[in-house]
C-alpha cells in the first residue's frame, strides 16, 4: 500500500500534515505523539520580527468549532532558526514553515532567510483574519495575491512555495489563480472563516479582539467546497484543510483534488487526531482495494 | 511532562448543590502531579461541545493511584461530565501547567480561595501543612455555598470561613481578615485562588506588604499544553511586558509577575 504523496515536490510518508496555529513549533505534542509519524509539520505562523499578538480572551468556543484571534503571536523567523529549527529536524518529517507579514516588503525580507534555511518548504499565509495590516489586505483578490507573490517567489528559489487562502472572499479560484500566475507551487486553504460571538449577559463580544477566526468540523463543509473549486481551476497541488476530526474527513478532502491534508483544531480536542487520521486513511485504503492514495486525488463524480 | 489516559471514575460524590467531586484511577498522572497542575477534560463523546475543559487538581494519592478533582455544572461540557457515573471511562490529559504552588519550608503561610476557586488550593495546604503552620482563609457568598470545610479543617492549622451575607460563620470578605490577621504577624507566603476582583485585591495587598504571593489563574484554553497561545496572560516581569500562557507558564505565577 503506498501512502506517499509528492506535494509540489515535497515528498511525504503520507498525506497528513498538522495546520500552522495549532501545533506551535511541534515540542508539546512530542510528549503525546510520535511526530515522525507525521507526513509534515506546518509551524505556526512565523514572522520577520516577534509579534506579541492580541489581547485575551483569545479563544471561545461555538458550535462545530472555536474562534480564535492569537493575532499571530510568535517570536520570530531568527529565534525560530536559532531555537527550533535544529530541534525539529531530529525528526523524520517535512517541515513547512507559515510565513507572515504586514507589507510586501516584509514577507520578502521574511522569505531572503527562509529561502537559506533547512526546511522543505514555505507556505506564505495570506489569510490571517486576526491581524489589522497585510495578510487578508492582500489575500483576497486575483492582483494582490498575485502582487505579493510574485515578489516573494523572486527571493524564494529554492524552496517550494504553497500560498495559504482564505474562505472570505466571494469567489476563492480567484486568488488560487492569482497563486498560481505568479508562481506559486502550491495553494492551501482554508483558513479560517471569521466569526464572532457575543456574551448576551454582558452584551459584548467574547473575544477581545470582537472578531475571530472560526475552525473545527463546523467549517469542513466550505472547506470541502473551496478546495474542490481550486483544484479544478488550478494546476498546482492543493493542501486541504479545515474541520478534520479523523481519515474519512481526510478522504473526503482527497476526493475533492487536495494532495495532502492539515490538521488544525481537531489537534485540541485529541493531540492523536493526527495519527489516528493516517490509520483512518490506511483502513479506508484496504476497504476499497487502493493500492495507491494517489489514484484518489480529485476523482469525485459531480452529480 | 503530561500524559493522555482513559480513566476509571471510582467514586463521584455531589458536595453541594451542582457540585461535583470526582475520583479517578490514574496513576501515570498521580505520579507526577503536583499541587496547583490542572487536568485538560474531554467531556463529549460525540463532538459537541467541541473543546475540552480544564479543571484543577483537587486532591493527589500517590499510592492508591487516585487523583480527585471539583467542579460545578456551569454550561454544556460540566453537565455533561456530572452525568457520568461510576465505572465510565473518562478521557482526561494532565498533569498539565509547569507554574505549580512553591511547596518550600516555610514557617507560617496563608492561603486564601474564594468560592469554587477554594478546590486548586487543597492539595497544596495538605502538602504545605506537613511544615508549616497553615492558615486558609475561604470566602462564599452566603452559607448556601460553603463547601469543604471539614475537609480544609484537616489539613490548616486553623481555619477561616466567611460569608458575604453573614449567613455562616465570619461576616465579610476573606482578604478582610486575612489583612487583619498580618497586623499581628505577616506571612511567609500567601497563596491565592478564586474570582478575578479577590486575586486583584490580594496581589496588591501583596505587594504593598511586601509579602510573597502566588496566584493561581485561569483563562479560555485551546489546547492546554502551549501549543495554540489562546490563554494568554501579560507578563509584567522582564523589561517589557510580554503574552505568557495559564497553560504553559501557569496556572500558578508569582502575583508580582502578572497583571491580573
Ligand atoms: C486552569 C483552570 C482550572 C480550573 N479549575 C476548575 C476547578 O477545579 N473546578 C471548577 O469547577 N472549574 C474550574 N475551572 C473552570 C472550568 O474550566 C469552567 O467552569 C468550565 O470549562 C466551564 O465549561 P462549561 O462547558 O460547563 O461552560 P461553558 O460556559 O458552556 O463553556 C464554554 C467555553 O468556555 C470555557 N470556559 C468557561 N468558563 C471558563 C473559565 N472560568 N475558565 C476557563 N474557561 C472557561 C469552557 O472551557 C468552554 O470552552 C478551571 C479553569 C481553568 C482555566
Ligand atoms: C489557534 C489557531 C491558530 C492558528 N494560527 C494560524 C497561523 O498562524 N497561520 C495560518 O496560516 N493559519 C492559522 N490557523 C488556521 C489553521 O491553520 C487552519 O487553516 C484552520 O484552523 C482550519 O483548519 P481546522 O478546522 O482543522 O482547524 C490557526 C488556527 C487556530 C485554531
Ligand atoms: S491553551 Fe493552548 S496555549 Fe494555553
Amino acid at each position: 500500500m503506498k501512502t506517499e504523496v509528492n506535494l509540489c515536490g515535497i515528498k511525504m510518508k503520507n498525506p497528513v500534515t498538522v495546520a500552522s496555529g495549532t501545533f506551535g513549533y511541534g515540542r508539546e505534542y512530542d510528549e503525546y505523539i510520535d511526530l515522525n509519524k507525521l507526513g509534515g509539520i506546518i509551524t505556526k505562523g512565523t514572522s520577520l520580527k516577534l509579534r506579541p499578538g492580541n489581547k485575551p480572551p483569545r479563544i471561545c468556543e461555538v458550535p462545530g468549532g472555536m474562534l480564535n484571534s492569537i493575532g499571530l503571536q510568535n517570536p520570530g523567523v531568527e529565534y525560530f532558526a536559532e531555537k527550533d529549527l535544529p530541534w525539529l529536524r531530529k525528526f523524520d518529517t517535512k517541515i513547512i514553515v507559515n510565513a507572515c507579514g504586514s507589507t510586501i516588503e516584509e514577507y520578502v525580507e521574511l522569505c531572503k532567510i527562509l529561502n537559506t534555511l533547512d526546511i522543505d518548504g514555505v507556505e506564505l499565509n495570506l489569510s490571517c483574519p486576526n491581524v489589522k495590516a497585510g495578510c487578508l489586505a492582500f489575500g483576497t483578490s486575483y492582483e494582490g495575491v498575485k502582487e505579493v507573490t510574485s515578489q516573494v517567489r523572486k527571493v524564494l528559489t529554492d524552496k517550494p512555495l504553497i500560498v495559504k487562502l482564505t474562505p472570505n472572499v466571494t469567489d476563492i479560484t480567484a486568488p488560487a489563480k492569482g497563486a498560481e500566475d505568479a508562481g506559486a507551487d502550491g495553494v492551501s486553504g482554508i483558513n479560517t472563516l471569521l466569526g464572532m460571538k457575543i456574551d448576551i449577559d454582558k452584551r459584548r463580544p467574547v473575544l477581545a479582539n470582537n472578531t475571530g477566526g472560526y475552525s473545527g468540523p463546523g467549517i469542513r463543509a466550505v472547506g470541502v467546497r473551496a478546495v474542490y473549486q481550486m483544484a479544478q481551476a488550478v494546476n498546482i497541488p492543493v493542501l486541504g484543510m479545515g474541520g478534520i476530526m479523523n481519515g474519512d474527513d481526510a478522504i473526503e478532502y482527497m476526493l475533492a483534488g487536495a494532495t495532502a491534508v492539515s490538521i488544525g483544531a481537531g489537534n485540541f480536542v485529541d493531540p492523536e487526531t493526527s495519527i489516528k487520521t493516517i490509520e483512518g486513511i490506511e483502513n479506508y485504503m484496504k476497504k476499497h482495494n487502493i493500492d495507491d492514495i494517489n489514484s484518489i486525488i480529485g476523482t469525485v463524480q459531480m452529480n | 511532562m503530561g500524559v493522555k489516559v482513559n480513566c476509571e471514575l471510582v467514586k463521584k460524590e455531589v458536595v453541594a448543590e451542582g457540585i461535583y467531586k470526582f475520583t479517578v484511577k490514574a496513576p501515570a498522572i498521580a505520579s507526577k502531579a503536583k499541587a496547583g497542575q490542572f487536568l485538560e477534560i474531554k467531556v463529549s463523546k460525540t463532538g459537541a461541545p467541541f473543546l475540552r475543559r480544564p479543571i484543577s487538581i483537587y486532591n493527589i494519592c500517590k499510592e492508591e493511584g487516585l487523583v480527585e478533582f471539583i467542579f460545578q455544572v456551569k454550561g454544556e461540557g460540566t453537565k455533561l461530565l456530572a452525568e457520568e457515573n461510576v465505572g465510565a471511562e473518562i478521557d482526561i490529559m494532565g498533569p498539565l501547567g509547569n507554574g505549580s504552588f512553591d511547596i518550600s519550608d516555610y514557617k507560617k503561610v496563608a492561603i486564601i480561595g474564594g468560592g469554587i476557586g477554594t478546590y486548586p488550593l487543597h492539595e497544596l495546604a495538605k502538602e504545605l501543612n506537613e511544615k508549616s503552620d497553615v492558615t486558609v482563609y475561604m470566602g462564599f457568598r452566603n452559607k448556601d455555598l460553603v463547601t469543604l470545610e471539614d475537609e480544609f479543617a484537616k489539613v490548616s492549622n486553623r481555619l477561616v470561613i466567611t460569608t458575604d451575607d453573614g449567613s455562616y460563620k465570619e461576616k465579610g470578605f476573606a482578604i478582610n481578615f486575612l489583612k487583619e490577621d498580618c497586623k499581628k504577624e505577616k506571612p511567609d507566603m500567601i497563596y491565592a485562588c478564586g474570582p478575578l476582583p479577590m486575586l486583584k485585591a490580594v496581589r496588591e495587598f501583596a505587594l504593598e506588604e511586601n509579602i510573597p504571593c502566588q496566584v493561581s489563574l485561569e483563562e479560555r484554553m485551546g489546547c492546554g499544553i502551549g501549543a495554540c497561545l489562546g490563554c494568554a496572560i501579560k507578563i509584567i516581569s522582564g523589561e517589557e511586558p510580554r503574552f505568557g500562557h495559564v497553560c504553559k507558564d501557569g496556572p500558578v505565577f508569582n502575583a508580582k509577575d502578572v497583571e491580573i
